[in-house]
């Protein structure tokens, strides 16, 4: 079993090969590059590195959002192609719920994980361990940060709060919640792409063809399309 | 004997997902387009982030129908061949990563496609190219004269200095109050009509190649606009009918006039513009008095965008060399002539 995980949904670009109970290899940065120039010599670099060909590899892990459209459609476009061509099982998981995974394993309380998603907003979920298996408690969705940190105040629960766009939102979070807000350090904040990898070990396979991205919200064109049709 | 060459196309510039398989350069094995036209006709043209979410729905599924049709494992493929450039970046960018994850998984040669190479090697699926020859590429988002004195030489005689003519005939088409996109509507409508109305043309400066169609278009939003102030209804197929004489009669002087000057031994028609069927005779008809110049005119199929007429070009660029590295990106920009190998 060699688990292919790619990640490029969101700033940081992550690949990684997991295989049996290994993690052979992780490449991963924090870089506003473009995703679309940098992944698949990162993932040919990582696989040589490894000493592995693409005819070893047995499952492909992406992360398929939310994040930014084209950095999970790149993403999303070579995990589904290279599942397709090498005839292998192809499973998507939340970029939010890998940020939530590494770091929310030994944290008692719920875990939100969070990107910018720009003018207030923030695409976030809320997950949590039970018997070392993340749960998610709030599906992943697209919120307003003042919103959200007033609906987590009620549950009186510590809430860890983690990604590299946290900080955009400290203030909001910080004055709302106060002590009730726990932060990730800042070698936490990266989504990893072998946790991603972890995630998608014991997932079943998907159909690879109707695989898309979960973007959470339509094409700007498309909502306002529906809305002046009547259609909500 | 010569092993047999195949080539994959893949192409995703616009609002087609489109892949296929060729032989030997000039034979189409597979050649599979999924058009997203039904969905981007709600807006009235294509709408790039859409254009890009259905290219991802439709990939996987380009890709494997072209396979069966062609009969071949992919193994067996010499080279993918890629749109690299000039078209939508999100769109590009499904078909510039789905063929590098496929010459990855395979170890195969990637080999980038300039889009409007493409359509000028759709002819070469029709008849070999004799060089030198001068290609009229019309489409939604080129107008252009390219010579060629060999292959994989691209030379741009003449451009469109504002509006392709593509552009042209979809903005015409709203203003007659049809639907996206517009150009085969004014074909259809031309056709019924006389050109009764007098329009500009754009000849530009005196030996100049390029093209202008803003003016014309403004001349026909006003043609349209004065005849309602003054309460009169002006026959759209009159309407369309002048408006594409201009623009045909344009296109066409030009074209023989670079043609005979650069003495060519052929005239390729190219890009989704080639598919009007008032182009397609006046060229004809004037060039029925050059028997020296070979004038070629891709089938409908080949005009609009597809995925064979990107093998076609990769086939050739293949043979001489020309490489990418899985860094290759999309190229929204692309000019033709840094293109040249
Ligand atoms: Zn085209």
């Amino acid at each position: 079993m060699t688990i292919l995980a790619i990640d490029t949904s969101n700033n940081a670009l992550g690949v990684a090969i997991l295989e049996n109970e290994k993690v052979l290899g992780e490449y991963i940065t924090n870089l506003n590059k473009n995703h679309s120039i940098r992944i698949m010599p990162a993932i040919q670099t990582l696989m040589n590195d490894c000493e592995r060909t693409p005819s070893d590899l047995t499952k492909i892990v992406v992360a398929k959002g939310p994040g930014s459209y084209t950095g999970v459609r790149i993403g999303v476009t070579i995990a589904k192609t290279l599942a397709w061509t090498l005839n292998i099982p192809l499973v998507g998981v939340s970029s939010l719920e890998v940020l939530a995974s590494g770091v929310g394993r030994y944290f008692n309380g719920l875990v939100s994980p969070l990107f910018d998603a720009r003018r207030g907003q923030v695409y976030t979920g809320l997950y949590q361990f039970e018997d070392g298996q993340l749960v998610i408690v709030e599906k992943d969705s697209l919120v307003m940060i003042e919103d959200w940190v007033e609906k987590l105040k009620i549950t009186s629960t510590p809430i860890l709060f983690v990604g590299n766009d946290v900080e955009l939102h400290y203030n909001v979070i910080h004055q709302t919640m106060g002590s009730q807000a726990v932060f990730a350090s800042i070698t936490e904040k990266n989504p990893r792409p072998s946790e991603l990898a972890l995630l998608g070990k014991n997932k079943q396979g998907e159909d690879i063809h109707s695989f898309v991205p979960n973007y959470i919200r339509l094409a700007e064109a498309e909502a306002k399309w529906l809305e002046a049709k009547g259609i909500k | 004997m010569k092993k047999d060459q195949w080539i994959m196309g893949i192409e995703t510039s616009c609002d087609e997902t489109a892949v296929a398989i060729i032989k030997n350069g000039r034979e189409i094995v597979a050649n599979v387009v999924a058009s997203q036209i039904e969905s981007h006709k709600r807006f009235g043209g294509v709408v790039p982030e859409i254009a890009s979410r259905h290219h991802v729905e439709q990939i996987t599924i380009v890709l494997e129908e072209a396979l069966l049709q062609a009969g071949l494992p992919i193994q067996e493929v010499d080279a993918i061949a890629v749109t690299e450039g000039p078209g939508l970046v999100g769109a590009l960018l499904i078909g510039v990563n789905a063929a590098k994850a496929i010459a990855f998984a395979h170890n195969l040669p990637l080999v980038p496609v300039h889009h409007i190479a493409g359509h000028i090697y759709a002819n070469r699926l029709v008849t070999e190219m004799q060089f030198p020859l001068l290609a009229l590429v019309v489409s939604g988002g080129h107008t252009e004269l390219v010579f060629m004195k060999e292959h994989g030489y691209f030379e741009v005689i003449g451009e469109t200095r504002d509006d392709a003519a593509g552009e042209a005939f979809d903005k015409v088409a709203r203003t007659l109050g049809m639907p996206y996109p517009g150009g085969p509507h004014i074909d259809r409508l031309a056709h019924e009509g006389v050109p009764s109305i007098d329009l500009p043309r754009a000849w530009l400066e005196e030996g100049s190649y390029d093209f202008s169609f803003s003016g014309l278009k403004s001349a026909v939003i006003n043609t349209v606009h004065n005849a309602e102030q003054r309460g009169e209804k002006i026959k759209p197929e009159d309407l369309a009918a002048s408006f594409q004489e201009s623009v045909i009669e344009v296109l066409v002087t030009k074209a023989k006039k670079a043609a005979i000057e650069y003495g060519v031994k052929q005239l390729l028609l190219a890009g989704g513009v080639a598919a009007n069927k008032g182009l397609r005779a006046a060229l004809s008809q004037a060039f029925s008095n050059y028997p020296e110049i070979e004038l070629v005119v891709p089938p409908l199929s080949l005009c609009t965008d597809n995925a064979a007429m990107i093998a076609a070009a990769g086939s050739i660029m293949f043979e001489k060399g020309k490489r990418a590295e899985l860094s290759l990106n999309a190229n929204p920009g692309l000019e033709i002539e840094e293109y040249n190998h």
